[in-house]
Formats: C-alpha cells, structure tokens, sequence
C-alpha cells in the first residue's frame, strides 16, 4: 500500500538512514537497485550451495557404518535441504522467482560454494567436513544473523542453530575414529590433509584483492572481511586439532604473540580459481547429478500438480 | 582477488563458502516456462500459549502439500505444535516502514500507554 509518493533521493536517504540506526531493511521498503541485486547474488548462490552441498555426504548414506551413524547423516543432509529452502525463501522476497533462481543454477550462470566441488573419499570426509567446513560455514554465518536484509538474517539464525549440531556430529564422528585403530587414526588425517586447504578458500581470496568489500559492508550486508573471517577461524580450529590428535597441513602455522594469533599459509588461490571457473574435481559431476535429479523429478511435480487441480475441480 | 576471466569478485559471505558477487546474473523477476506452484506464508505456533509467528515460506501444489512441506522444513526439531499455512497472494499488507503515514494516527497519542498517568508512590499495586 504506498500512501505516499516520495522522491527518489528522498528514499535513498531514508534507507540510509535506516541502515545508519542499524535497524533492517524489510522486503516492502524502497532500496538501491545494487543493494537489492548483490543479496540476491548472495543469497541465492548462498542457496544454490546448500543444495548442491547435500551432494558429497549423501553419497555415504546408503553406506555408514551404523545405523546411528545413517540416522544423523540422513538428519544432517535433509537440514542441508532445509537451509536452501529456507535462503530461496529469502531470495524470493527480493523480486525473484524459485523457478527463475534453479534455471540460473542449472545452466551454470549462478555458481555455489567450490566447496562441494571435492570428493569425499573415505567415511572420515564426514567427520572432517562437518568439522572443518561446517565450522568455516558457522563462522560466516553467525555474522550474517546481523546482516541488514531482515529476511536473510533471520534465515541465518535458523540456519546457526541447525549448523552447530552439523559441526558436533563431525567433530564426535572423528574423535571416534580417533580412539579405534591405527589405519582409522591415519584415515582421519588423510581426510583433514584434503579438506584443510579447500575450507580456508571457503572464505574467499585476500582483501587486498576484494575491492567491492567496503561497498557490501557500508550495506551491513557483510560484516567482517575474508581475512578476519579465515583468521577466526584458524584460531578456532588449532586447539580442535590438537585435542583431536591431529596435524594441520601447514608448515607455516604458529602461534604469534605479538599479535595474539596464529600465523598461517596462504592456500592455493590458482585451485580456488579454476574451482570456480568450472574446472574442480567434482563440478561436471555435481551439475550433471543435480540436473538429473531436477529431470528425473519433473514427472513428480506434473502429478502434483495435476492431483491439486483435480481436488481443486471437484470442490468447486 | 577477482577471477580474470569475468572479473569476479567473491566474498566470504556466500554463507557456506565464498560465491562471486559480480558478473552474475539476478534473473528478470519473470515466470519461467514451467508454470510455478503457487507461494505460501508459513506461521509457526512455538508452544502452546504463544501466538503464531511467521517463520517463511514456501511453494506447494495445494494446501494440503504447503501443510506437509511446512512441516518439514520448519519443525524438524519440535520447533511448533500448529502451523497455518496462507497463500501469500491471500495477505493485505502494509508498507513495514514504521514512518509510513499509515501508522501515524497511533504516533501522537501517548495518552494510550500507562506510563502518561502520574501515580504517587504509595499507592500499591497499580
């Protein structure tokens, strides 16, 4: 209902305004155009990650060594689920349309977390990346609950809460492995060894290299920078390994008194690169998958479809 | 950095794992081909004795099916005991900008509120 005409610089103030009093912005209200445009890039994508992301554990699903074991991974992947829907939701107050944001992922032009685009080759992968790439995920996502755009935000806290039982299960899982026999202990290591690198690039490359940063936080869209993020959590995860028994694969890692951190390596951005060129381990096989899944479904959504119309006639 | 291909530029914030937030694409605002189900609003009643609260939406085929989606995807974990679900074309809303004239009449009137009366101090329970 708009009561009122205002002037267009006139609403630009008022949002800015709004933004100033760090209250949120809410669907209805007027916003700048690259406000609206780069949520919607965010959280679509942030989306599109979530489901793809469901890809690499549920491969395990039909194979976890216990029932225990099948009933939390089965819990954790249908959360993974859950979380799209619960960001496409948010997505879609911006303007766009669910059908609209899954044709962009599947022809490619939205892209989702490289994350997704490694294998999982051992059970262990289960434990590490609720471990270490459910973890770097809490620590971009626990800001965001903050973030300016009501909707995302309070998709976020959902999210945060649901992460953190993704997070323990991980970290329970390899503290098991950990305590049974040589070959799990080694299996557990092998598995940090490949999932180290690829979740410190899950926070994006260097600042220095991110010139749009002060324009997404002067939206309070984002609120910590990549660096600070990947620095929160390095120095999260050391003392994790260290109760867990394990090595963190980079000789560079040290703790700095000086400036109360740990110092660390740089991961290979030229792997991040091609990861999000298309060309990672896994990304032909996730789309490919993903694809199919959205086909083999579409006989699925005809007959709901046809059933709600046919229920639909015969009441009225 | 910025991927010298496009010139992309990712940030962290894609939530679970770095996303690039130029040069893709946010879509039209259009339908698709395939026609979409239709979007329902999703309330949530926490507990007995509380209000039912929004908690999001979701697209369904009919109300029976945005019911059982409902339930799925926001109370897996007894988050509710009642759910409403209301077809989002359904709701009349009003602008949620609090300075919208449309709240303005509820603005001036501070008579409304307990706190405008004066009550001495030994004058209990009031």
């Amino acid at each position: 209902m708009t009561l009122t005409q205002a002037a267009p610089d006139e609403l630009e103030a008022h949002f800015e305004a709004t933004l100033a009093r760090h209250e949120r912005i809410e669907p209805r209200d007027w916003m700048p155009e690259g406000y609206r445009r780069t949520l919607v890039r965010q959280i679509a994508q942030h989306a599109h990650s979530e489901i793809i992301g469901m890809q690499p554990e549920g491969n395990w699903i039909t194979r976890a060594p216990s029932l225990r074991r099948k009933a939390i991974l089965l819990a954790k992947v249908q959360d993974e689920a859950g979380h799209g829907l619960y960001l496409y939701s948010a997505a879609e107050t911006l303007g766009v349309s669910r059908l609209e944001l899954t044709e962009l992922l599947l022809a490619g032009k939205q892209k989702y977390s490289s994350i997704f685009n490694y294998p999982t080759l051992s059970y262990a992968d289960v434990g590490t990346i609720g471990w270490l790439v459910d973890g770097a995920a809490i620590c971009n996502q626990v800001p965001l609950c903050r973030t300016s755009y009501g909707p995302y935000g309070r998709a976020m806290i959902r999210v945060c809460k649901e992460e953190s039982f993704h997070q323990r299960q991980g970290y329970e899982l390899l503290a098991t492995m950990m305590r049974g026999t040589d070959e799990q202990r080694a299996m557990v290591q092998e598995s940090v060894d490949r999932f180290w690198w690829p979740a410190l690039m899950m926070f994006g490359p260097p600042d220095d290299a991110s010139p749009n940063t002060a324009q997404s936080m002067a939206w309070g869209i984002k609120r910590h920078t990549n660096d600070e993020l990947r620095q929160k959590f390095v120095d999260m995860s050391v003392p994790q390994a260290e109760a867990l028994g394990v090595t963190l694969p980079d000789p560079a890692l040290a703790w700095n008194e000086e400036r109360g951190h740990y110092d660390f390596g740089q991961p290979d951005w030229e792997e991040f690169m091609e990861g999000v060129r298309g060309n990672g381990p896994c990304n032909a096989q996730r789309m490919a998958h993903r694809r199919r899944a959205h086909e083999d479904g579409a006989w699925v959504r005809e007959a709901a479809t046809a059933y709600a119309a046919q229920v639909r006639d015969a009441v009225s | 950095m910025t991927d010298r291909t496009s010139g992309r530029e990712l940030s962290a914030e894609g939530g679970h794992g770095a996303v690039p937030l130029q040069g893709v694409p946010t879509g039209q605002g259009v339908q698709a081909p395939e026609p979409e189900w239709p979007l329902y609003e999703v309330f949530v009643r926490g507990k007995r004795g509380l209000n039912h609260v929004h908690v999001g939406s979701l697209h369904a085929a009919d109300d029976r099916m945005a019911l059982l989606h409902a339930r799925d995807v926001y109370t897996r974990r007894n988050e509710g005991v009642s759910i409403w679900v209301v077809r989002a074309d359904a709701i009349t809303a009003s602008s949620p900008d609090e300075k919208d004239p449309m709240f303005a009449p509820s603005g001036d009137k501070v008579y409304r509120h307990p706190t405008f009366y004066d009550i001495p101090d030994n004058v209990p329970h009031m």
